[in-house]
C-alpha cells in the first residue's frame, strides 16, 4: 500500500450458533441434508405460523457478550428487515435493529508479527439465516433450498478501526477461536458456520474517512486478506486517478482475486425496519445473567496468561495450548493427576499426542489414549519407573489399543532397574567385558564414557536409571 | 321443531337427540348459499358424526372462518391468492375446536384477509345479510355472522383486528365476542395485523361464546405473544349478575358520527342495566378519536410485511410464464391480491419507509400508547365500558364500496379496543329501520369475567338476542 | 402527504405489487385520502411517551433448543406450485 493512504476496516461476522434447533422453529439445523427436508411449516412461512424463539440462541448470545466485556442489553428488541428474494420465505428477515442483544466490547488479537491489537465491537445481534439459491441446477430456472433458513446467526459487527488486511485476518482469526472456545460455534468456515462480510474504505491519514465499500460474504481467512487487500489497491489505485469511489456492495471472485460490484448504492433497499409484532421484547434480568456468566469457561487470554505466570510454561507452549479449548481441556485433565508436571505435560501434548493425532488425521477429542490416561504415563516417568525413552514406545503400545501404561510397563517388563546391586553387577560385568575402554577412560578420555554409559543401558535393555547408572559407574572408576 | 330451539348450544344438542345436527346444519347451509353465500368452502361429509367422548362441543355444528387453518380443507383467507390452498396443517383453534368434539361445517366467507367491514372485498364474492339481503353483514367475519344470525350453525369463529367480530355481529343481530389479545393462541390464524388480531366467537349469546371460550382460552407454546394465565371458567363468571357491576358510559363513544337512532337504543338497553343494580358511571376517553388514524396506520404496516410471504414461490397463486423474478412476483401478487389489500399494503409500505417511519408509524405507536392508557385510567374506576359497536345499522351493497374513507370512519368505536389488546363482546340490544343495533361492552385487559357477567346479565332482561330473521325461520323440522 | 406517480411507482416496486392503469387511480386518490386522515396524529403531544408495539407490553416467551419438526418436505411438495428434485423453482437469478 501506498504509505499516503490508510486504509479503514470494519468487519462483519455472520458466527452461526451451534443449536440443536433453528431459532425460530423446531426444525434441525444439521448440515448437508437433501434439500428442503429440514424445512418446518413455520421455515416456509405458511399462511399463519408464527417464530418462537430458541433459548439456546439467546443464552449463546449472552455468553459472547460477557466473554467480550459488552453489554448484554437488559431489553432488546426483534424487527422485521424487509425485502423479496427466493430464499427469505416470508418476505423479511428477523433480525435485531434499534436494541441488538450485545452492544460494546472488544477482541484482542496478535499478529504473525507478534504485535497486539484491540479491536472495539459496535454490536453483535441475532438473526436467522436465508435460504440458498441454486444458480445451476435448471436451464432456465433458480432453484431454492430452504434448509439453512432459520438457522441461528450472531452478527458481530466491528467498530472500523483495522487498518490492514492482515489485523483484519488477526481479528477474525481471535473472533473464530473464541467463539469456539466458548461453544456457541463450530467454526466450520466450509460450511459456512462462520462468514465475513468486510467493508473497506480508504484515506489520507488524519482525513474524515472515505467512501466504503462492503465486500460481501467471505468464507476463509485467505480469502479475506486476499479481498482486502485487493480492494485497498483498488480504491488507491481510483483516487490517485482522480476517481471518486462509489459506496457500493461486492463480491469476491477468489478465482479471479478480484472484487466487483454487485449493487450499488442507488439502488440500495429501502428495508422498512419495525418490531416485529409477533416476537415481544426479550428482558433480560441480572439472574440470567449471572447462569450465562456461571455457564462461561476460562475464557483464552485468562488462561494462558495463567499457564505462563502459575504454571512457568514458557509462552509458545501456553499460546499453542490455548489455541483450542479441547486442547486446553486436555492438558488442564492431565494437571488433574499431575499437578507438579506442567511442563512435561505441555511436551507431551505438543509432541508426541500432538503426532499421534496428526498422523492419523483424528480431532482430540476423540483421541485414542485419553487425558488420564496419558497422564498415568507420565507419572511412571516422573516417579523414575521408565525413562522418557520407553514411554515414547509405551505410548505407541497404549495408541495402538494395548491397555493402560502400568500394564504395558509390567506385561513388557519395563521398570527401569533403580536397584544398586543389580546395577553394580552389569557394571561388574562390563568392566570385565571391556577392559581396554576402561583404562582408556581411566586415563582421561572423557568421550569414552558415552559408549560405556551405551553398552550398560544395552546390557540392561534401556531400563537402568540414566542419572543413577551414570552416577554409580563414575564412581567404581 | 322451533327456530328457537336449533338458535344455541344448548338447542343443539336437545335436537341432537332425535336427529343429526350435523347434517341438518349441511343442509341449511346448502339451501341458504345461494341467497347468502356465507360459505367459501363446505367441509367435505365424512358420514354420521357421533359425538367425541367427553368433548365439551361434542356433536356441535360450527362453520370456521375462512381465515383459520384446516389441515386437509382449503383455507382462502377470502382471496384469491389462496384460492387452492390446503393447509397441511390446523390452526390451533381448528385443533381445540376438534378436541372438544366440535363438528365443522364449512369455511365462513369474509373479507380478503380480514381487510374490510362489510364482506365485500371477498375474492368469493359479497355475503348477504340474513335480515336484508341487499345490505352486507358486516366484516370481517361476515359470512360467520350471517350463519349464526340464520340460526344455521349455533356459533362460528371469527377474528377481530379491528372490529371484525364485534360489527358484523351487531349487523346481523348476534353476539360477537373478542378476548384480550394473548387470549387465544394465533398459530395458524392467517395474519393480517399481528399485534392487533385476536381470534373470536360470534354465538347467540354471550354464555355460549364463553363456553366456545372455555374450549379455546389457554397458552399455546406455538404462539409467543401467546399468554400463560391460570385457567378460569367463563360459563360460570355469565351468572355472576350485573348487581353493583360498575359500567362505565365515555361521552367519545357517542361522539357525532353515531346516528341518534343507535345512540338511544344503547342507552335504553344500559338504562335496563342500570334498573337490574347496575351502576352506571360516567368517563373519559379523551383520544378515542386518534384511535381511527393509529389504527390506519399500524394494521396497514404490519398487513404490509406479514403479506410479503404470498409471492407464488412456495404456495399460493403463482403468475403464468414470469419473464423474471420480478415479474413473477409483481404479477403473481397483482393477481392474486385485490383492491383493498393492495391499498393497505402500500399505505403500510409508505407508512414504513424511509423518511415517513417517525412522522407515521412511530408516532401512531406512541399515540397508541396513550390510548391505551386512556383505557386504563378509566378501568380504574369501572369494570365495563358500554357504548354502540357502530355508528349505524348495515348499509347497503356498493353503497361505500367506493368510498374507504367513510368505512375506515365507521371503525371509530371498535379499532381502540384492539390497539389496547382489550376484551370485549357486541350483544344485540335493539332494532333501528328494522335492522339489528349492537351494544358494545368493553373489559380491563384479562377481564373477561366481568364481560360475560355484564353481557350475560343484559341477556337475562332481553331477548334481541334470540330475534331471528325471516330468512332464518325456514329450519328444517 | 399527496402520492404522486413516482412515489406510487416506488411503494409498488418496494411491495412487489403490479398495477394497471385503472387500478393506479382509484388507489393513488385513495391512498392520499387515508394519508390526509391519519395526519391528525400530527397534532398530537407525543414527546416523552414510548412506543407501543405490543398489547399489554408483553414480554418475550421462548422454547426449548429442541428439535421436534420432522421432514414436512412432501406436505410442501404438495402445495407448491413448482418443485424439482426437491427445490422450489424461480426464474433464473442473476447474482
Amino acid at each position: 500500500m501506498s504509505s499516503e493512504w490508510e486504509a479503514v476496516i470494519g468487519l462483519e461476522v455472520h458466527v452461526q450458533l451451534s443449536t440443536r434447533s433453528k431459532i425460530f422453529s423446531g426444525a434441525t439445523t444439521a448440515y448437508g441434508a437433501e434439500p428442503n427436508t429440514q424445512v418446518s411449516f413455520v421455515d416456509a412461512a405458511l399462511p399463519g405460523t408464527l417464530p418462537v424463539p430458541n433459548r439456546g440462541a439467546i443464552e449463546r448470545a449472552i455468553e459472547f457478550g460477557l466473554a467480550v466485556g459488552a453489554t448484554v442489553a437488559e431489553r432488546s428488541v426483534f424487527a422485521r428487515k424487509n425485502y423479496f428474494y427466493p430464499d427469505l420465505p416470508k418476505g423479511y428477515q428477523i433480525s435485531q435493529y434499534e436494541l441488538p442483544i450485545v452492544s460494546g466490547g472488544s477482541v484482542k488479537a496478535r499478529l504473525e508479527d507478534g504485535r497486539e491489537i484491540e479491536v472495539a465491537l459496535t454490536r453483535a445481534h441475532l438473526e436467522e439465516d436465508a435460504g440458498k439459491s441454486v444458480h445451476d441446477a435448471f436451464h432456465a430456472a433458480s432453484g431454492v433450498d430452504l434448509n439453512r433458513a432459520g438457522t441461528p446467526l450472531l452478527e458481530v459487527v466491528s467498530e472500523p478501526v483495522m487498518h490492514s488486511a492482515a489485523e483484519a485476518v488477526a481479528y477474525m482469526k481471535a473472533l473464530h477461536r473464541l467463539v469456539r472456545w466458548l461453544g456457541i460455534c463450530d467454526g466450520n468456515m466450509q460450511e459456512g458456520s462462520f462468514r465475513c462480510d468486510a467493508n473497506v474504505s480508504v484515506r489520507r491519514p488524519g482525513a474524515p474517512l472515505g467512501t466504503r465499500n462492503e465486500i460481501k460474504n467471505v468464507n476463509s481467512f485467505r480469502f479475506v486478506e486476499k479481498a482486502i487487500d485487493y480492494e485497498i489497491e483498488r480504491q488507491i489505485r481510483a483516487l490517485e486517478n482522480g476517481e471518486t469511489i462509489v459506496q457500493a456492495t461486492r463480491l469476491y471472485d477468489a478465482a479471479a482475486n478480484r472484487t466487483r460490484t454487485m449493487r450499488s448504492k442507488e439502488d440500495a433497499l429501502d428495508y422498512r425496519y419495525f418490531p416485529d409484532p409477533d416476537l415481544p421484547p426479550l428482558l433480560l434480568d441480572a439472574s440470567d445473567l449471572e447462569r450465562a456468566r456461571a455457564r462461561l469457561p476460562e475464557l483464552p487470554d485468562a488462561r494462558r496468561r495463567r499457564f505462563i505466570e502459575q504454571l512457568g510454561l514458557p509462552e509458545y507452549d501456553a499460546d499453542k495450548l490455548t489455541e483450542e479449548r479441547a486442547w486446553s481441556d486436555y492438558f488442564e485433565s492431565m494437571l488433574q493427576v499431575l499437578p507438579a508436571q506442567a511442563k512435561l505435560c505441555a511436551n507431551w501434548v505438543l509432541g508426541e499426542l500432538a503426532s499421534a493425532l496428526n498422523a492419523d488425521q483424528i480431532a482430540i477429542e476423540d483421541s485414542r489414549v485419553d487425558a488420564s490416561a496419558l497422564a498415568a504415563l507420565l507419572a511412571r516417568i516422573a516417579d523414575q519407573t521408565i525413562s522418557g525413552k520407553i514411554a515414547k514406545d509405551v505410548f505407541a503400545a497404549m495408541w495402538a489399543g494395548e491397555g493402560t501404561a502400568d500394564a504395558i510397563i509390567d506385561a513388557r517388563g519395563l521398570r527401569q532397574i533403580t536397584d544398586d546391586g543389580a546395577l553394580a553387577g552389569a557394571i561388574e560385568a562390563l568392566i570385565a567385558q571391556f577392559p581396554e575402554q576402561i583404562a582408556k577412560y581411566r586415563a582421561g578420555d572423557e568421550k569414552i564414557f558415552q559408549f560405556l554409559i551405551g553398552q550398560l543401558m544395552k546390557a540392561t535393555r534401556g531400563k537402568a536409571n540414566p542419572a543413577q547408572l551414570n552416577q554409580m559407574l563414575r564412581s567404581r572408576l | 321443531m322451533s327456530a328457537l330451539r336449533f338458535a344455541d348450544i344448548a338447542g343443539w344438542r336437545a335436537a341432537a337427540a332425535d336427529q343429526d345436527p350435523i347434517a341438518a346444519a349441511r343442509t341449511m347451509a346448502e339451501a341458504a348459499q345461494p341467497a347468502l353465500n356465507a360459505l367459501i368452502t363446505p367441509a367435505v361429509v365424512t358420514g354420521p358424526h357421533t359425538a367425541t367422548a367427553g368433548g365439551a362441543l361434542a356433536g356441535i355444528p360450527y362453520a370456521h372462518k375462512d381465515l383459520f387453518c384446516t389441515a386437509g380443507l382449503r383455507t382462502t383467507a377470502g382471496s384469491r391468492m389462496l384460492d387452492g390452498f390446503v393447509p397441511p396443517y390446523d390452526a390451533t383453534v381448528s385443533a381445540r375446536l376438534d378436541q372438544a368434539g366440535a363438528v365443522c361445517i364449512g369455511k365462513a366467507n369474509m373479507d380478503e384477509f380480514a381487510m374490510g367491514s362489510s364482506n365485500e372485498n371477498s375474492a368469493f364474492g359479497a355475503v348477504r345479510n340474513p335480515w336484508d339481503l341487499q345490505r352486507v353483514p358486516g366484516g370481517s367475519s361476515g359470512g360467520s355472522a350471517a350463519l349464526v344470525a340464520a340460526g344455521i350453525v349455533p356459533f362460528a369463529t371469527g377474528s377481530d383486528t379491528g372490529g371484525s367480530v364485534r360489527q358484523p355481529a351487531a349487523f346481523c343481530g348476534v353476539t360477537g365476542f373478542k378476548p384480550s389479545y394473548g387470549r387465544i393462541s394465533r398459530y395458524g390464524m392467517i395474519a393480517f395485523a399481528s399485534s392487533l388480531d385476536q381470534a373470536g366467537v360470534i354465538a347467540r349469546h354471550a354464555r355460549d361464546c364463553a363456553e366456545v371460550l372455555n374450549c379455546l382460552a389457554g397458552f399455546d407454546p406455538r404462539d409467543a405473544t401467546s399468554v400463560e394465565r391460570p385457567a378460569e371458567d367463563f360459563v360460570a363468571a355469565c351468572d355472576r349478575g350485573v348487581r353493583g357491576l360498575r359500567i362505565g358510559i365515555a361521552r367519545e363513544l357517542y361522539s357525532a358520527g353515531i346516528r341518534s337512532e343507535i345512540a338511544d337504543c344503547t342507552r335504553a338497553a344500559l338504562a335496563e342495566l342500570e334498573r337490574a343494580g347496575a351502576l352506571l358511571v360516567d368517563i373519559e376517553l379523551p383520544r378515542l378519536q386518534l384511535s381511527v388514524p393509529a389504527y390506519y396506520v399500524i394494521a396497514p404496516a404490519e398487513a404490509s410485511s406479514n403479506l410479503a410471504r404470498y409471492d407464488g414461490v412456495r404456495y399460493g397463486h403463482r403468475a403464468e410464464a414470469a419473464r423474471d423474478l420480478n415479474d413473477l412476483y409483481a404479477r403473481s401478487r397483482s393477481e392474486g391480491f385485490g383492491t383493498e389489500v393492495k391499498r393497505r399494503i402500500l399505505v403500510g409500505t409508505f407508512v414504513l419507509s424511509a423518511g415517513y417511519y417517525d412522522a407515521y408509524y412511530l408516532r401512531a405507536q406512541q399515540v397508541r400508547r396513550l390510548i391505551a392508557e386512556d383505557f386504563a385510567r378509566a378501568f380504574a374506576g369501572v369494570d365495563v365500558i358500554a357504548g354502540p359497536t357502530t355508528p349505524d345499522v348495515a348499509f347497503r351493497i356498493g353503497e361505500k364500496a367506493d368510498d374507504p374513507l367513510a368505512m375506515y370512519a365507521a371503525d371509530i368505536n371498535t379499532v381502540a379496543v384492539n390497539l389496547a389488546g382489550l376484551p370485549a363482546i357486541s350483544v344485540p340490544c335493539g332494532f333501528v329501520d328494522g335492522l339489528p343495533v349492537g351494544l358494545q361492552l368493553i373489559g380491563p385487559a384479562w377481564g373477561e369475567a366481568s364481560l360475560f357477567a355484564a353481557a350475560h346479565g343484559y341477556q337475562q332482561i332481553s331477548d334481541w338476542h334470540f330475534r331471528t330473521p325471516q330468512f332464518g325461520a325456514g329450519v328444517p323440522s | 402527504m399527496h402520492i404522486d406517480n413516482a412515489d406510487l411507482d416506488r411503494l409498488a416496486r418496494l411491495a412487489r405489487l403490479g398495477l394497471d392503469n385503472g387500478e393506479r387511480e382509484r388507489l393513488m386518490a385513495s391512498i392520499d385520502s387515508v394519508l390526509d386522515m391519519v395526519s391528525a396524529l400530527r397534532n398530537v403531544d407525543v414527546n416523552a411517551v414510548l412506543p407501543m408495539a405490543h398489547p399489554h407490553d408483553a414480554q418475550l416467551r421462548l422454547r426449548a433448543d429442541e428439535v421436534d419438526e420432522v421432514d414436512c418436505q412432501s406436505a410442501l411438495e404438495k402445495i407448491a406450485p413448482e418443485m424439482q428434485s426437491g427445490l422450489y423453482l424461480v426464474p433464473k437469478v442473476i447474482e
